[in-house]
């Protein structure tokens, strides 16, 4: 469906993201922004700013009626959702769809089939994607000590409204699995609104790695895969493409089998299915996907040459895509650093305040996505991610040492922020060697209270 | 009459959560480290707490409302 002003429902860095893109596509661009953010750089990059509320992102970004209500009031005919917020939510979605915008995203019936972490799973099951040993979505009723003895100890008792990191607990023996459910199912009402969890086998010192794919309903194909183990709480901190030290088999069997789970679905749009890769026994299985556009997607731009937020738009107008599988090579290697307003050295405490100094570093290979400028305000309100750094070379050692290289250029004064973790996480060994974790970070004390 | 100060910028919630009860209501008897709410900076969550016993005499923020550093949130009459 041809749409000519896109509403941009975001904020930050991603904003600022789909805005360049639009503008390079000849669309004319509106940002939903709450009140703090009609100053901000996203704003003034848009062609138009429409306040949407206060800065409580309940009361502006996360009211679907205010970010509907911008769309039809100042006559845009699609909506960007970006990541986060309102992107993965169904309502949303339907409501734009039946407003007649076009949503820039899959459709509603896959983003809440992905949002049920245990339906999910059984649709990855049923395309052959790999799953770890685990049960469907538990009832009362079921003898959840004979299910959980089949899965095997140690196991993860899982929210199916959970995601990202949350909803997880873990059970190391038999006598505790009944407190924990009960704990669990409390716990997933409270956060999620539904009790149902769901089990899982446990895996240590698993890395992550995820396969983005690009579908239109009919022709779904994949644009390689990513490694995303440099974690802290669950929240991805560097991110890299391709997964490096991934056996050939291995990597071909998540390719593929995304791939075909995507064209199972008739997935439409940009989404990510997400794998704990076990090195010692190297096998690989899904956690879940994420329907919409990644925070870390510039690796796979950066070493596939293709612009994924115009891929997204593109197949939200014409409803087909124009790539084939074999249209998409693969180059080198790229990283993806995440700079956010939090002190390492006082525990990642929240540093909000104004950027009296900005400088990027540039040179062959560097990329800055950055939702602020040089005297931008960064709000207590939002997520910290200022800006990302992206960097790529032709092998993944020179990847590290131009990235070591750039990182040392950047000049942020006026708040705090990660960058000295990001430093000595690069300079680690066990990086270099890719035999790290996602519990690494946090499991490696001199990582964490590092400062400038 | 002792007021309630936020330590950080935010945005301050009376609730837990959106469909729980609020830590305290305008007339409630509160005791001397008794939390009032929260304070979301990025993310995080911080609870906000009475120095002193006596009654919640009113708030001067309101729910989901941005507070910055010293700004006052609840008065108590103590």
């Amino acid at each position: 469906m041809t749409f000519k002003k896109l509403l941009v429902a975001n904020r930050g860095e991603i904003a600022v993201r789909i805005i360049r893109t639009a503008r390079e596509l000849g669309l004319r661009t509106v940002l939903a922004a709450s009140e703090p953010d009609a100053t901000s750089y996203a704003a003034e990059l848009a062609d138009e700013v429409e306040v949407i509320g206060p800065a409580a992102a309940a009361r502006s970004y996360l009211k679907t009626e205010a970010v509907l209500g911008a769309a039809t009031a100042t006559g845009c005919d699609a909506v960007h959702p970006g990541y986060g917020f309102l992107s993965e939510n169904a309502g949303f979605a339907r409501a734009v769809a039946d407003a007649g915008l076009t949503w820039v995203g899959p459709a509603a019936g896959a983003i809440e089939l992905m949002g049920d972490k245990s339906r999910a799973r059984q649709a990855a099951r049923d395309a052959g994607v790999p799953t770890f040993r685990g049960s469907d979505a538990l009832t009362p009723a079921d003898d959840a000590d004979a299910i959980a003895a089949e899965v095997g100890f140690p196991l993860v008792v899982k929210a199916s409204s959970g995601g990202g990191g949350r909803g997880i607990r873990l059970v190391t023996e038999a006598r505790e699995l009944q407190r924990t459910l009960e704990m669990a199912r409390a716990e997933a009402q409270a956060a999620f609104g539904d009790p149902t969890v769901y089990l899982e086998q446990f895996v240590s010192n698993a890395r992550h790695v995820e396969v983005q794919i690009l579908g239109d309903g009919e022709r779904v194909i994949h644009l390689g895969d990513r490694d995303c183990s440099l974690q802290r709480r669950q929240q991805k901190v560097v991110e890299e493409a391709p997964a490096p030290a991934l056996p050939e088999p291995v990597r071909a069997r998540i390719l593929e089998s995304s791939t075909e789970l995507g064209r199972q679905c008739s997935y439409r749009g940009l989404g990510t299915v997400e794998f704990l890769y076990d090195p010692v026994s190297h096998e690989a299985a899904f956690i879940e996907m994420n329907t919409r556009l990644q925070v870390e997607h510039p690796v796979t731009e950066m070493i596939t040459g293709l612009d994924l937020v115009r891929e997204q738009l593109l197949v939200a107008r014409d409803g087909r895509l124009r790539l084939n599988q074999q249209d998409v090579t693969f180059t080198g290697h790229a990283f993806e650093f995440r700079v956010n307003a939090e002190d390492p050295a006082s525990n990642f405490l929240p540093s909000p305040g104004t950027l009296s100094r900005l400088d990027w570093p540039g040179g062959p290979g560097v990329r800055v996505d950055s939702g602020v400028v040089t005297g931008s305000t960064v709000a207590p309100f939002y997520d910290s991610l200022l800006a990302k750094l992206i960097v790529w070379d032709s092998r993944r050692d020179d990847t590290i040492a131009r990235s070591i290289r750039a990182l040392g250029e950047v000049r942020i004064e006026g708040v705090k922020t990660t960058l000295p973790l990001l430093q000595a996480v690069l300079s680690r060994s066990e990086v270099r060697d890719v035999v790290h974790s996602t519990k690494f970070i946090e499991s490696t004390p001199d990582l964490l209270g590092v400062s400038s | 009459m002792a007021d309630i100060i936020s330590p950080l910028p935010g945005i301050f919630y009376r609730k837990p959560a959106p469909d729980k009860e609020p830590f305290a209501s305008e007339g409630d008897r509160i005791e001397a480290g008794q939390a009032i709410g929260m304070v979301e900076i990025m993310k995080q969550f911080s609870e906000v707490r009475s120095e002193v016993s006596g009654t919640l005499e009113r708030f001067a923020v309101e729910d989901a409302g941005a507070v910055n550093p010293g700004d006052v949130i609840a008065v108590v009459a103590e």
